[in-house]
């Protein structure tokens, strides 16, 4: 199926960049109105996907979509930026190209003599307040077109369409979803470290679209997305209460989840988005509840003289993964969603906390703690096949983008003298594989960050 | 003339002795002095008492030399009895922020308990975690990190 639709040539390419064949989830997203531009191509889909590190990124172009501007360059540059940014990609420099804005079939022999084995090529229509995009992804060498696309939305917008076209492009050719069309909400820091000022923001997977979801008059910690990516689970000391709250981060209400007794913690959404896991503490432990978002009832998971926090659902919502000190030190724990069957399953040296279940539910991503060096790995769900992706100072809090292949997370420096100079808080993300670690731009300091599902519709 | 020029001085004395407070740690004792602090204030908890007591790590367990620091406090709020308190539980920053909010609740409940069971009214005492995010001391070491696991009693 696939090597009738690629060229043997991108085919190797996309080889070399370590593709194995892979049962494929169905659907792409919209924003308004898609239009197959060619019927072949959206009904016949590649079959490939990463298993090892990369070699050699692919050579793509992507020249200015023609049409309407400013859009037209500044879409080409935000897919440009996306998928480098993805380590899989390798975009070819705008000054190499041969020719502007093909709008028809592209002379093929001025790409290929540049050496890209994928193009991609758009034009942008104004049509009132609104922008109609169509992009179209070639495979160079046998000249062909294997994905045709348009979208409409509003012109403030554009940004989405540019990344929905990167989130086509990566999944036409490596076989699975992407991660562009996606938001990451964690904590902005600012002041002295002893009077922080902690604020929830939100932003756009790349940096932009930033704004501020909380004004810092109380300080707000780990946010989290519920699945239809517009509510988010975080802790507030609003009137010195830390409790959970939940909010619309499009009308920034914010709810408390509910009028428990002593502190609530550490809350993550259900994959069905119909209950809240979280830690509260009583009587100086603390153990794990579910609370039903319909009728704010509590169901207890876990009891005992221990500090059970940080829990996270598989993706099929059958079991639990969480951190407890109930071993004598923190250690991550697997359990089933009603609280039986507990067992332990990291067992290497140092401490093990944040547990993240991948969205595929292949790996479980954790932060160790060790005497002098704290590390993010991941492992799979039986504890099994365990490995170190980043190691430094002070690092904690893996999130995984929607399709499990990168994650998030924030480093810390260390401090180098006695009135905290030196000290920083910075995201970061890196591919499961261990490479391509890169820093993800925030206008402060920041931490807590949590990667949001592909954005509905 | 005098008075006047008094006052700003006496201001001045009362922020200095707050901004050591995290320094002076529970190691400070003695009776308070005549021109002390009014009794029953956080300046007289702070600088008679001792606002507060220290961790081992990863640990909520009083510490035996800590004990005498609760004990002080314990008498203390007997003899002070409109007094009511906070407890606010930290860590150092060497583990996980959720981890760590756990952990200082549990070192404020540790705290709280020690006080109950030296015959304080535990209504009039509550207690907040903060967790490894509001340091008293800033540096990135031993010492400061000892500093930083600590209960810390506040009059509300």
């Amino acid at each position: 199926m696939t090597k009738r639709l690629l060229s043997p040539a991108l085919l190797d390419a996309l080889e070399r960049i370590s593709l194995s064949r892979r049962a494929l989830l169905a659907a792409a997203p919209v924003v308004s109105t898609v239009l197959a531009l060619d019927a072949r191509a959206q009904a016949q889909r590649p079959v490939i996907d990463i298993t090892r590190a990369r070699t050699d990124p692919l050579p793509i172009a992507i020249p200015d979509f023609a049409g309407a501007q400013p859009w037209g360059a500044q879409i080409a540059q935000v897919i440009t930026a996306n998928l480098a940014r993805s380590g899989l990609f390798r975009p070819i420099d705008r000054r190499a190209f041969l020719q502007e804005s093909p709008e028809a079939t592209p002379r093929f022999a001025e790409w290929r003599v540049i050496g890209a084995q994928a193009l991609v090529t758009g034009r942008v229509d104004q049509q009132g307040d609104r922008l109609r995009v169509e992009f179209r992804l070639w495979d160079v060498l046998p000249g062909t077109q294997i994905q045709g696309t348009a979208y409409t939305t509003q012109i403030p917008n554009w940004r989405r369409i540019a990344h929905i076209c990167s989130d086509a492009i990566y999944e036409r050719l490596l076989g699975e979803k992407g991660y562009f069309d996606t938001r990451i909400v964690y904590v902005s820091e600012s002041g002295p470290r002893d009077r922080r000022i902690r604020r929830l923001a939100i932003m756009d997977q790349d940096g932009e679209n930033h704004r501020f979801l909380t004004d810092g008059a109380w300080a707000a910690l780990t946010p989290r997305f519920h699945p239809n990516t517009r509510e988010i689970a975080y802790m507030s000391y609003a009137r010195n209460e830390p409790r959970v709250y939940l909010m619309d981060v499009d009308t920034r209400r914010e709810t408390l989840l509910g009028n428990f007794p002593g502190m609530t913690l550490s809350p993550r959404f259900s994959p069905d988005g119909n209950s809240v896991i979280l830690s509260a503490i009583r009587g100086g432990d603390a153990n794990i509840f579910v609370v039903d978002l319909r009728t704010r009832r509590e169901r207890q998971l876990t009891s005992g003289p221990s500090l059970d926090v940080s829990p996270c659902f598989s993706p099929d919502g059958q079991k639990v993964v969480f951190n407890s000190d109930r071993g004598g030190d923190q250690q991550l724990y697997v359990m089933d969603a009603d609280g039986g069957n507990v067992r332990r399953i990291s067992f290497g040296q140092g401490r093990y906390a944040t547990p993240v279940w991948s969205p595929r539910g292949d790996l479980i991503a954790f932060t160790r703690l060790t005497r002098g060096t704290f590390a993010i790995g991941v492992m799979r769900p039986d504890g099994s096949g365990e490995r170190i992706l980043s190691e430094g100072w002070q690092m904690e809090g893996p999130t995984f983008a929607p399709n499990g292949r990168v994650l998030a997370f924030w480093r810390e420096t260390r401090a180098q003298d006695a009135r905290g100079g030196g000290y920083s808080a910075r995201l970061a993300s890196i591919d499961i594989t261990g490479f391509n670690e890169r820093a993800l731009p925030t206008p402060a300091d920041a931490s807590d960050p949590a990667w949001s599902p592909l954005i509905p519709g | 003339m005098k008075t006047k020029l008094l006052a700003p001085i006496a201001a001045l004395a009362l922020v200095a002795a707050c901004a050591q407070a995290p320094d002076q740690g529970g190691a400070v004792t003695g009776a308070g002095q005549a021109t002390g602090p009014r009794p029953g204030t956080q300046e007289d908890l702070v600088a008679n008492v001792g606002d507060r007591v220290f961790f081992d790590f990863d640990r909520s367990d009083i510490r035996p030399d800590q004990a005498p620091t609760l004990d002080r406090q314990a008498a203390w709020l007997q003899t002070h009895r409109q007094v009511r308190v906070i407890i606010e539980g930290h860590a150092d920053e060497r583990g996980t922020r959720e981890y760590n909010l756990a952990l200082g609740q549990r070192r404020a409940d540790s705290a709280r308990n020690y006080l109950i069971a030296r015959g304080v009214d535990g209504a009039r005492i509550s207690t907040i975690s903060y967790g490894k995010d509001r340091p008293a001391v800033l540096g990135s070491n031993e010492e400061a990190w000892a500093q930083n696991r600590r209960a810390v009693t506040v009059v509300q």
